[in-house]
């Protein structure tokens, strides 16, 4: 234990572990807590960030025992860009949480609940994601996925409602249903090659069958749990339906998970047959299209939103039909940038969204125009949020899409070339929607100072979206990091 | 880096660092607002000044700044970079004076001048930028920040408008995407040279150059109003005056032609445009564009939909005189880029005066608004006859020199076109000048009694309009649009 207290990856699985467990013991203490130990793990993670990219990446033996017998953690570039971005946008997430289910007089027991709920779930969320980002081992890899899985579920539901508990539950069935397939390739993998851990197996020669029906298997386990066009059905319903922080943690860091563990195995361990790579880019550009269809006809802003981040992700998965081509180090790259950037811009959305229908009373895109309260900063943060996720310059999303493009372009990929364009197309048709409403004026009779009300909880929602629109300034540096360790293939 | 090649960065930021304090002010202040947008406007104006100064002495400004690898953002100060500058510089200056007078009593002011600040940021990056790369960034925000002025009055015509403004504008951006990553992607740097960046490819690549031409022109055909994409200027006609002056005179439409001009001179290069016959048809679409923005014009009523198209006419002068190249017509296009500019914007604030003094919105109510508004009308009869190509006033010299360059290059039909174009012009403003000041008014005026206009909406039109006049009549001084625009040619066209 002693070596574990005082490497930094070790920090991060512990830090937060320990922190849901004492907010679990001390709910009245947690809210707090969930704060100290949010900072504690950005501080650690960045440490961690700075060593990598000053010593190079990281490596830890848990316990002295090595792999294949022990748990290693490991942080390359990819590990720790991740590890920050949980780290920051989780942080800010919970200080709007900490306003969001403040507690009022005569508050009802669902209000109680959900600022007790809240931290350990969230906690124990990041315990999970952290100890994602820092495995290296497939069998890690599933029981990392697990722990997040029923700390999400429990975020999706903390809302309360009838229509959250539905969506919680086919939520959970499709966690479930995903986690059980991943087994499946886990089992296969060691029955046929008797190891776990990725670098082993990657060094492993000439793929079998078997390999490729266990890339299968988890592959389609990990594209339930990030919704991936046709398996999506669960995730509009369980991220409009939560509460705002709750959705926002769910859309932008739950479905990185799976999607993170989906990119390793692609890329570093198994080599996978084109028709596979084919087939998940064609998903990810029916994904785009079928999302973004249905983000212009969602009548509700949360639904809008949370539709959007099927479309989002399925552009993502666009970058796997680019592997094994000339342009697949671009492409790589511009996914992990355009994971980053859906995950700051969407959890900035959500945060305003959920601002903005507690403003208004409701979240009804065709009524907002009527609405008499505007709440100014959100609203700006909604509309900076949007010019990232549209991909406009120089914001993270642009830089992204870029890379993306440019892998298309180099390999001579049109197709892929114009479902990007195309779906950049879209995004900007159905997020002008609530933004036109919100600047329509001729149904309100009533004087406009209200608009610009604003509280300080609307603060990390603009951070957010402030970091999202900005991050052109350091993607060279990013990308830098990224290279570090050769993640994904990509040569530093 | 010393401090001086900081310049152009200073210059950007007089406006995109005013914007974020302009946001957060509230609403009451007007006063500091006020205070705030004039003191940037005029720092502006003088930096501006001194920049010219220093780079008509030979200096050269570049700040570069990594984006991603082998990627930059650039702004320097070139001497086209310089004219763009000018003009959106001390017409910021102008219009800021014209908007504070005609917001003063409006909704939303602290939003309004905040964007009114990004866009002439945008406008200003647009015009510095040193690369197509950088062009974008500024050409997409430059969207950005339009969107909420065109549809600042918040109706429902506005949002339909701000709507459609959309759609043509960030699909045009998306074209002008596709186009800058595939540049990058064939010659490995987006950066403006004179004389192009594509020379060395035209053997291996010609029909990927052709196709990227199409690709280019067409992103930025938009903003520029060619026919067909010209069609969201007449509707975003419902923004206030004075962003409509802006749009037409500086903002949008001149961020198009000003970059169809970098495309041509220094991606492609001129010789390389037309050694692969690039420019002809591109010559014939600013053809079509001038009669047909000049026929549209002529049968509407509303006042400022006659000038938008008029604009869609008036703006591809300047496309024509580049795809003409001949360096002749060339510097009747860069002079237009100015002249037009002034000229529209004078119309512009006029026909605003007209709409809040006296309700008058449509040609048809303008009968005796002379006698009514005669500084307001005076400053608008100016610009229309220079639009017409009366000497001495600007738009006569820019039509010279493009008649010239079509001349020398033995293009007779170029005559013939201005000769159609400038009737045309005569054909929808003489009738509105008539009006005003011959007809007596008939029946009821829209709203009787003297119009309550303050000299904040009055002095601008004036002001512009004797730039009007005072380009046309120095043409020939050394700081003048066409002494610029030579000193410009020169190095497009001569190695």
């Amino acid at each position: 234990m002693t070596d574990l207290a005082l490497d930094p990856l070790g920090l991060l699985v512990v830090i937060p572990l320990l922190g849901a467990l004492a907010a679990f013991a001390w709910p009245r203490g947690a809210t707090g807590l969930s704060l100290l130990v949010g900072l504690a793990n950005l501080a650690v993670a960045a440490a961690l960030a700075v060593k990598v990219a000053t010593v190079g990446p990281a490596h830890h033996a848990l316990g002295g025992w090595g792999a294949p017998l022990g748990i290693d953690l490991a942080a390359d570039g990819l590990s720790v860009l991740m590890l920050l971005m949980t780290a920051v946008i989780g942080l800010l997430v919970s200080f709007t949480a900490a306003a969001a289910f403040a507690a009022t007089p005569g508050e009802d027991d669902a209000a109680a609940r959900r600022r007790a709920c809240f931290p350990p779930l969230w906690l124990l969320l990041l315990t999970g994601l952290n100890a994602l980002f820092l495995s290296r081992d497939v069998f890690n890899l599933y029981v990392t996925l697990e722990i997040v899985a029923l700390a999400s579920v429990g975020l999706a539901v903390l809302s309360g409602t009838r229509a959250a508990l539905e969506a919680g539950l086919r939520y959970l069935v499709a966690s479930l249903l995903g986690s059980l397939l991943f087994l499946l390739g886990v089992g296969l993998i060691y029955s046929a090659y008797g190891r776990l851990d990725l670098d082993g197996l990657a060094a492993l020669a000439a793929p079998a069958p078997v390999a490729s029906a266990a890339l299968v298997a988890m592959l389609a386990g990990l594209a339930l749990k990030s919704a991936l066009f046709p398996l999506h059905f669960w995730l509009p319903a369980a991220h409009a339906n939560a509460t705002a922080p709750a959705s926002a943690l769910l859309s932008a860091l739950v479905v990185k998970g799976a999607l993170y563990v989906a990119l390793r195995l692609f890329t570093e361990v198994f080599a996978p047959a084109d028709p596979l790579a084919l087939l998940v880019g064609l998903l990810g550009a029916a994904a785009v299209l079928w999302g973004s269809l249905e983000a212009l006809r969602a009548e509700r802003l949360k639904l809008l939103v949370a539709w959007s981040t099927v479309a989002q992700i399925g552009l993502i998965f666009v970058a796997f039909a680019l592997s094994g081509t000339i342009g697949s180090a671009a492409a790589w790259q511009g996914a992990v940038l355009l994971m980053l950037a859906h995950a700051i811009a969407k959890a900035a959305m959500f945060l305003a969204a959920g601002r903005i229908a507690e403003a208004a009373g409701h979240d009804l895109i065709a009524r907002l125009d009527r609405a008499t309260v505007r709440p100014g900063l959100a609203l700006f943060a909604f509309g900076l949020a949007t010019i990232s996720l549209i991909g406009l310059p120089p914001s993270a999303g642009f830089v992204g899409k870029w890379l993306l493009m440019e892998g298309a372009l180099t390999a001579g990929g049109w197709a892929w070339l114009a479902v990007a364009l195309f779906g950049t197309a879209l995004t900007a048709a159905y997020l002008a929607r609530p933004l036109a409403a919100f600047l329509r004026f001729d149904r309100v009779r009533r004087p406009l100072a209200d608009e610009y009300a604003w509280r300080l909880s609307d603060l990390p929602p603009l951070a957010l979206a402030l970091m999202a629109v900005a991050f052109g300034l350091v993607a060279t540096q990013t990308l830098d990091l990224l290279a570090i360790g050769s993640p994904l293939g990509i040569a530093p | 880096m010393t401090a001086s090649s900081l310049l152009p960065l200073a210059i950007l930021l007089t406006s995109l660092g005013v914007a974020p304090l302009i946001f957060l002010l509230r609403e009451e202040s007007a006063r500091l607002r006020t205070a705030l947008n004039l003191a940037a406007a005029v720092l502006k104006v003088a930096l501006v000044a001194w920049l010219s100064w220093r780079v008509a002495e030979g200096a050269v400004y570049e700040v570069r700044l990594a984006f991603l690898p082998g990627l930059d953002l650039v702004l320097q100060a070139d001497p086209l970079a310089v004219l763009f500058v000018a003009l959106s510089s001390v017409l910021w200056l102008i219009t800021t004076i014209y908007s504070v007078g005609y917001l003063e009593r409006g909704d939303h002011r602290s939003r309004f001048f905040g964007f009114f600040s990004l866009c002439v940021a945008a406008t200003v990056g647009v015009a510095m930028a040193g690369n197509l790369f950088t062009f974008l960034v500024f050409y997409e925000l430059l969207t950005l920040a339009t969107y909420p002025l065109v549809v600042h009055r918040g109706t429902a015509e506005a949002l339909r408008a701000g709507r459609i403004y959309l759609a043509y504008t960030l699909g045009g951006g998306l074209v002008l995407l596709l186009g800058t990553l595939w540049l990058w992607t064939l010659t490995g740097t987006t950066d403006f040279v004179p004389r192009g960046i594509v020379g060395d490819l035209v053997a291996d690549h010609r029909t990927a150059l052709t196709i990227l031409f199409v690709v280019l022109i067409g992103g930025l055909g938009v903003k520029a109003a060619l026919v067909p994409l010209h069609a969201w200027l007449p509707i975003a006609m419902v923004a206030p005056a004075p962003v409509s002056a802006l749009l037409h005179a500086v903002a949008v439409v001149k961020a198009g032609a000003f970059g169809i001009m970098r495309v041509i001179y220094e991606v492609f290069g001129i010789d390389t445009a037309m050694a692969m016959g690039l420019t002809q048809p591109l010559a014939a679409l600013a053809a079509v564009t001038i009669i047909y923005g000049s026929l549209r014009a002529l049968t509407q009523d509303d006042l400022k939909r006659r000038l938008a198209f008029s604009t869609v006419s008036q703006v591809s002068y300047i496309t024509l005189g580049v795809a003409l190249g001949s360096p002749i017509a060339a510097i009747g296009a860069l002079a237009h880029l100015i002249h037009q500019g002034l000229m529209k914007i004078t119309m512009f604030m006029c026909a605003g005066n007209l709409a809040e003094g006296l309700g008058v919105k449509k040609v048809s109510q303008c009968a005796g608004v002379g006698r009514r508004m005669p500084g307001t009308m005076i400053a608008f009869t100016a610009a229309a006859l220079a639009m017409i190509g009366a000497p001495p006033l600007a738009g006569f010299v820019s039509k010279w020199y493009l008649a010239a360059g079509g001349i020398g290059q033995g293009d007779l039909w170029v005559i013939a076109l201005l000769m159609g174009s400038s009737l045309l012009n005569a054909a929808y403003f003489l009738p509105i000048l008539h009006k005003a000041w011959f007809d007596d008014p008939a029946g009821a005026p829209a709203t009787p009694g003297r119009p309550r206009i303050g000299w904040m909406l009055t002095a601008p039109p004036l002001a512009t309009a004797a730039l009007v006049l005072a380009a046309g009549l120095m043409a020939n001084a050394p700081f003048s649009p066409l002494g610029w625009t030579r000193f410009i040619v020169a190095i497009e066209y001569i190695d």
